[in-house]
Formats: structure tokens, C-alpha cells, sequence
């Protein structure tokens, strides 16, 4: 099992990643992007950050900060399981990959846990390979519960 | 030294590559063989991933679907001289489901070393660029206009048409945009071209450049393609060390430059003003037209707007010339069109074939038919957005008029292919259900109506006041397509209703 640890967030380290994207032309999703890279989640703290850094209002970074489905304010579990629902992988029984996992893991899709969480995500574009996911990054075609399971 | 080619592809890769790859080499030490692996990208026949090729005197030869188990006996079959085994496929240029195809675009796909330049330009790679750069802008984009190349995007605006106004609005920076946000399920071809051929893509983001005068492009690229943004990006800085890109074009005084913007997990901004807004940074919400993007685009600047595979298909148009794309095709469909054949199939993947090709052939005879087993009773073209069509319309030409005329799209080309276990009232409300996730929330018919429209079918399932509730469903349907600013409010009754249409008896109530 790949755990991915995250460093603790801090002000001061995230600066140092807001800091070089002061050049890119609309950074505010860009730089959100970076922070979650580094930290496996948006922290709320860095929302006056981010405005302060790039000179745009807080309601602004917090509007896109909550549009994207990827952008999470919560810190990311130690595990996290996407499994596609779109409709090439449910032709090939997504719905019951969802179901066994579930239950697997007794946890339901799209709420958020400490330790594994299962997502529900939109292509993969192995759609000829489906039922698609993807654990911790790694893409899996022909999912099966086996197969899935930490 | 004998070669071997493995895919990199991520399909190819998500049943196995890897692990192949590290038997063959342990393997290959084992015996103390030489050789060499080459991880292409997929010859697009996803069936038979993982597809092993061997080069032989005589061509390679291929072996498929390889899975770890088989790599042992691949070696005491000695595959690595073309031994006979029972995976062995022969030439892989002989395969007929592959040799049948028309490879236009795709010409390169799976055949050369993604990142290797010089395979690039032995297979005809930047003969489009240099011829031109030898033109003007305006000569370019009568090549593509003649060509017929009409958006691949989903909504098939010819692509000369676009280029052309951008060019002649003034500006002091105008943009390319590619399009590579790929958000239909069952689409995958601009994946796989950006992972196996990304020279391509970009040569023909360079071409559009120089032709209306853009120095700078994005390519607007989704984030669950992690490998496809690795790929692109590493494909970038190869082709700026090499006067591909940069300041002096392959020695010329053009300039052209690019960067990859990663998608966020939303399906709204692959619509193409939502891409701009979050290229720009912002929420992905839809801008009202006009201005064109074309007149003022990204940062308010003329833009040209192409999804991956239109720009992919300029280097082929301006090396071959505009007649050879423009003899392909039927009707105003010209050129090839990239079919995916996705879902429930027993023999997926990449299918490039000139525009005007039946149905029928595409998921009889190259699909052949359900991965199941189970008869086809479904079959969903274009994305989310596209309809719902059953075997009475297996017989559709594949092309842009005849599908709208059939009552359905093609959208992106890709081809879902349902069997008899589909209830087509529970893929109606998951229709419905994706508009609600992905609506930007401007209008009220999408953002409102399809939840009201999800729970109103959930009704129909359950059988409660079936005939009211299936006209309350149809009057949904067309204050959507009325009052909705995009498509993706205007064309979720797509498959809501050719499902209700062509599958009435799901649509009953409780049996
Ligand atoms: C909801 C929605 C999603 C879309 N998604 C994509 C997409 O993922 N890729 C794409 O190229 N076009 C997509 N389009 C179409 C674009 O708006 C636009 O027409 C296209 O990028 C233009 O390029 P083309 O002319 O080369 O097709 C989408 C449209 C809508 C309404
Ligand atoms: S139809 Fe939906 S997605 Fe399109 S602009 Fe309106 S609310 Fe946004
Ligand atoms: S629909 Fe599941 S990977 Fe494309």
C-alpha cells in the first residue's frame, strides 16, 4: 500500500510556492493547484494568502476554490480510491465495482475520511479497458474489487 | 541488439505494460540477450494490450494481448525471431484491424518513439511546418479551409473559417488554444495521441500560430491525464531545445511558445469560453457570445480554439495538401474522423476511418460486438450530451449531417456500447444527474431543471403517475434546450429523450 504523506501546512512554505508564480498570467487556480500539490488539500488560511500574494479579492479565490471538484479544503486521507461512474465504465459494471467497494471498505463514495476515501470520478479515457480507476494516481484498468483493495 | 517495443500508453499500461516490460528485461538478462525496449505509444488496438512487437528483418512482428504470465513463454517460443506462439499476431501492419484503417492523423500513433525527434521526422514529422512556413499566413488558411476540416471538438465549426477571423482582427498578442480538457465518456483519442505522437500536436499548434499570427498557445489539458501532461511537457521542451518553439521557428524569424494548463475536474470547462475563464484563472463559468472567442478570447485577446485532434490534423493537411484530407469523406464530413469504441465491446480502441462509414461497421465488425457476449441493445455516441440510439439506427453514415439527422451527434467520436443488462431510464437520470454536477449554474433550466429532471425520472422508475410525470420530463426537456446559454444545459435532453424515444418500455413504471 503507497502511502503519499503530505508535508504540514504553513504560511511561510506557501509563500515560498506562491512567490515564483507571480509571473503566470492568472495565477489563481494555478497557484491553488500548487498548493494542493504540495500539501494534498487547499488549507482556508491560504485564501487571504492567495489574494494578498496576487492582489485579487478573497471572495475571488474562494469562488474558484470552490468550483473545481479536484480542490479540497479538508486534508487528503492517507489513501485515495477514484473509480470512474461515467457511462463506458458503467456499461461494464461500475456501479457494482462501487457497491463492492463500499463495502469492502465501509466507507460510502464521496465522503471524506482520514484514512481511505472512495471518489467518484468522470473518465479516465480508458474507457475501452473499463471499468477504470485510479489509486493514489496509479491508473487501473478492469477494475475489480480485488484488484482494488489496499 | 533486437528491438522491442512496448506501449507506454496508460490503458496499455493500466493491464499490465509495466510489469511485462520488467519480465522481458529480466527475462531477456536471464538468457543474456541483448536488447533494446522501445516504449511506444498503442497502435490504438486496446484489445490487444498489451501489444509486444518485435523488430525483424522482415518487420515487426507482433504478440497480444500479452499479460506477465505469457512473457516466459513468449522467450522458449523464441518470440524475439518472430517464433510462432499462441499470442503471435504476425506483422502488426497485417493485422486487419489495423491495416484496414485510414491513418491520417494518427499516421505516427504507436509506431515511433513518442519523444524521439528523429523518428518524428522519419515518418514525415515536420514536413507540414516547413511547408508552411514557406507560405503566408492567409495561404495557410485557405489550405485548411479547402481541407474541409471541421472541429473535432463536438460542434464541427470549419476550423479555416476560425483561423481565418482571427487573423484578420487586429492585435498586438493573439493565442492558440488547444482544447485537450477530453471530458466525454468514451473518448480517449486525444489522450492517445498526446501520449504516443505529442510532436504532432504541437507542430500543429505551431502552424496555427504562424498563421494568424499567435506567438504564445496553451494547451488546456485535463488532470486525470497525469501521464498525457508528462508526456506534453517533456515533448515541449524537447521541441524548444530543437527551434521547434521559441523565438526563431526553425530558424525563421517566427516566434511561437507554449504552456500546459491543467484542468481541475470540472466537465463544463472543456466548453471552450469556460476553458478561457479558467485558463484565465477563474471559475469556469460560460461566457455569453458574442465577442467571439476568435475576436476577443483569452485575456480578451483574438484566440484560436481547437480540441487536440483538429490541430493534430494540420501537419497531415499541410504535408499531403488539402486535397488528398478534402478526397476523404462524404458530403461536408471531410477528412477522417478518430472513432473510439469504448464501454461494453469486445475488441475497443482507436478506429480512424474516413467520415461516412456505417455504425454497423464500427461496432459489428471492428467491435465486434459486446465484451459480454450479450446482444448490443444500447449504443451512445458523442459523450454525455450524445443520444441514445438502438439497432434500428445501426445503419447511420458517420458523419456530422447524417447523425443529426438519425436525432443524435457526433460529438467527439466516441462510440459507448451498451448490452441487454442496460435500463435505459437509469442512464436518462444519470444524464441528468451529470448536468447538475457540472453545470456552471448561469442558467436556471441547467442548473435547477436537471435536478428537478434527475428526481422526476427517478419517479418514472418507481411508477409513481407515470404519464404525468414522463410529460413533466418532456416539458423539462425543452425549457433546457430553450433556456440554456451552452450545451451542456442545451443538449442534456439529448439522451434524455432519444432514450425515452428509442427504449420506451424502460420508461413504464415498475414491472
Ligand atoms: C459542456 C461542453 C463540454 C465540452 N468539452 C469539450 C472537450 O472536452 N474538448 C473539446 O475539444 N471540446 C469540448 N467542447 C466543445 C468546445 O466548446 C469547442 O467547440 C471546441 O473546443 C472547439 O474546437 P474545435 O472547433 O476544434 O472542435 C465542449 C462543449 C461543451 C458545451
Ligand atoms: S447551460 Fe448550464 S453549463 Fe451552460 S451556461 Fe447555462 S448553466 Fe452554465
Ligand atoms: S468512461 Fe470510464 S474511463 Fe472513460
Amino acid at each position: 500500500m503507497t502511502h503519499h504523506t503530505y508535508p504540514q501546512w504553513s504560511t511561510e512554505s506557501a509563500h515560498a510556492i506562491l512567490e515564483p508564480l507571480k509571473s503566470t498570467p492568472g495565477p489563481v487556480l494555478v497557484a491553488l493547484q500548487a498548493l494542493q500539490k504540495e500539501y494534498g488539500y487547499v488549507d482556508p488560511e491560504a485564501v487571504a494568502i492567495v489574494a494578498q500574494v496576487f492582489n485579487v479579492s478573497r471572495a475571488d479565490v474562494h469562488g474558484v476554490l470552490t468550483f473545481y471538484h479536484d480542490l479540497r479544503t479538508t486534508p487528503a486521507p492517507a489513501k485515495i480510491i477514484k473509480i470512474c461512474v461515467a457511462e463506458a465504465c458503467q456499461s461494464v459494471g461500475s456501479r457494482n465495482l462501487v457497491a463492492g467497494m463500499q463495502k469492502a471498505l465501509g466507507v460510502n463514495i464521496d465522503e471524506s475520511h482520514a484514512d481511505v476515501e472512495i471518489q467518484s470520478a468522470y473518465c479516465f479515457g480508458n474507457c475501452a479497458l473499463g471499468p477504470a480507476a485510479m489509486v493514489d494516481g496509479t491508473l487501473i484498468g478492469r477494475a475489480t474489487v480485488e484488484k482494488l483493495m489496499p | 541488439m533486437i528491438t522491442i517495443f512496448i506501449p507506454n500508453d496508460s490503458a496499455a499500461v493500466s493491464i499490465g505494460a509495466n510489469e511485462v516490460t520488467s519480465l522481458v528485461v529480466t527475462e531477456a538478462s536471464k538468457r543474456g540477450i541483448e536488447i533494446e525496449i522501445i516504449r511506444n505509444g498503442t497502435r490504438g488496438a486496446l484489445w490487444l494490450e498489451t501489444l509486444v512487437e518485435v523488430q525483424t528483418p522482415e518487420g515487426r512482428i507482433a504478440y497480444g494481448p500479452v499479460f506477465a504470465e505469457d512473457v516466459a513463454s513468449l522467450f522458449e517460443s523464441d518470440f524475439l525471431h518472430g517464433g510462432s506462439h499462441r499470442l503471435a499476431l504476425g506483422k502488426t501492419d497485417e493485422i486487419p484491424w489495423l491495416k484496414n484503417q485510414d491513418r491520417v492523423t494518427y499516421a505516427r500513433v504507436g509506431i515511433i518513439d513518442p519523444l524521439s525527434l528523429s523518428d518524428y521526422e522519419k515518418h514525415g514529422g515536420l514536413s507540414g511546418l516547413k511547408n508552411a512556413l514557406g507560405k503566408t499566413g492567409a495561404e495557410i488558411i485557405q489550405e485548411v479551409t479547402e481541407s474541409g476540416l471541421r472541429g473535432r471538438g463536438g460542434a464541427g465549426f470549419p476550423a479555416g473559417i476560425k483561423w481565418r477571423t482571427v487573423l484578420q482582427t487586429q492585435a498586438v498578442q493573439k493565442y492558440i488554444c488547444c482544447n485537450a480538457d477530453e471530458g466525454d465518456s468514451g473518448t480517449f483519442a486525444d489522450r492517445i495521441l498526446m501520449e504516443a505522437d505529442p510532436f504532432t500536436l504541437i507542430e500543429g499548434m505551431v502552424i496555427a500560430g504562424v498563421a494568424v499570427g499567435a506567438t504564445q498557445g496553451f494547451i488546456y489539458l485535463r488532470s486525470e491525464y497525469p501521464s498525457a501532461i508528462n508526456q506534453m511537457n517533456r515533448a515541449i521542451e524537447i521541441a524548444r531545445a530543437n527551434g521547434i518553439l521559441g523565438t526563431s521557428i526553425l530558424g525563421t524569424s517566427h516566434s511561437f511558445d507554449l504552456e500546459v494548463r491543467e484542468g481541475a475536474g470540472s466537465y463544463v470547462c472543456g466548453e471552450e469560453t469556460a476553458m478561457l475563464e479558467s485558463i484565465e484563472g477563474k471559475r469556469g463559468v460560460i461566457r455569453s457570445k458574442p465577442p467571439l472567442p476568435a475576436i476577443e478570447g483569452l485575456f480578451g485577446k483574438p484566440t484560436v480554439i481547437n480540441n487536440v485532434l483538429t490541430l493534430a490534423s494540420i501537419p497531415a493537411i499541410l504535408h499531403h495538401g488539402a486535397a488528398a484530407y478534402a478526397a476523404r469523406g462524404v458530403g461536408r464530413s471531410l477528412g477522417t474522423q478518430i472513432f473510439q469504441l469504448a464501454g461494453n465491446i469486445k475488441r475497443g480502441g482507436i478506429v480512424e476511418l474516413a467520415f461516412g462509414v456505417t455504425l454497423d461497421l464500427l461496432i459489428n465488425e471492428y467491435g465486434a460486438g459486446t465484451l459480454s457476449g450479450r446482444p448490443i441493445r444500447a449504443v451512445q455516441i458523442g459523450g454525455p450530451l450524445g443520444a441514445y440510439f438502438d439497432s434500428k439506427k445501426f445503419s447511420t453514415s458517420m458523419d456530422y449531417e447524417s447523425l443529426v439527422q438519425a436525432g443524435g451527434m457526433l460529438g467527439h467520436g466516441g462510440i459507448v456500447l451498451f448490452d441487454e443488462s442496460v435500463n435505459l431510464a437509469s442512464q436518462a437520470k444519470f444524464a441528468m444527474e451529470f448536468c447538475a454536477i457540472e453545470s456552471c449554474g448561469k442558467c436556471t433550466p441547467c442548473r435547477v431543471g436537471s435536478t428537478r429532471g434527475a428526481e422526476t425520472i427517478e419517479k418514472i422508475i418507481s411508477g409513481v403517475d407515470v404519464p404525468a410525470n414522463t410529460r413533466l420530463l418532456l416539458d423539462l426537456c425543452d425549457v433546457m434546450t430553450d433556456g440554456s446559454l451552452c450545451a451542456m444545459g442545451g443538449l442534456t435532453p439529448l439522451p434524455v429523450k432519444s432514450a425515452l424515444t428509442n427504449f420506451p418500455e424502460d420508461f413504464q413504471g415498475k414491472a
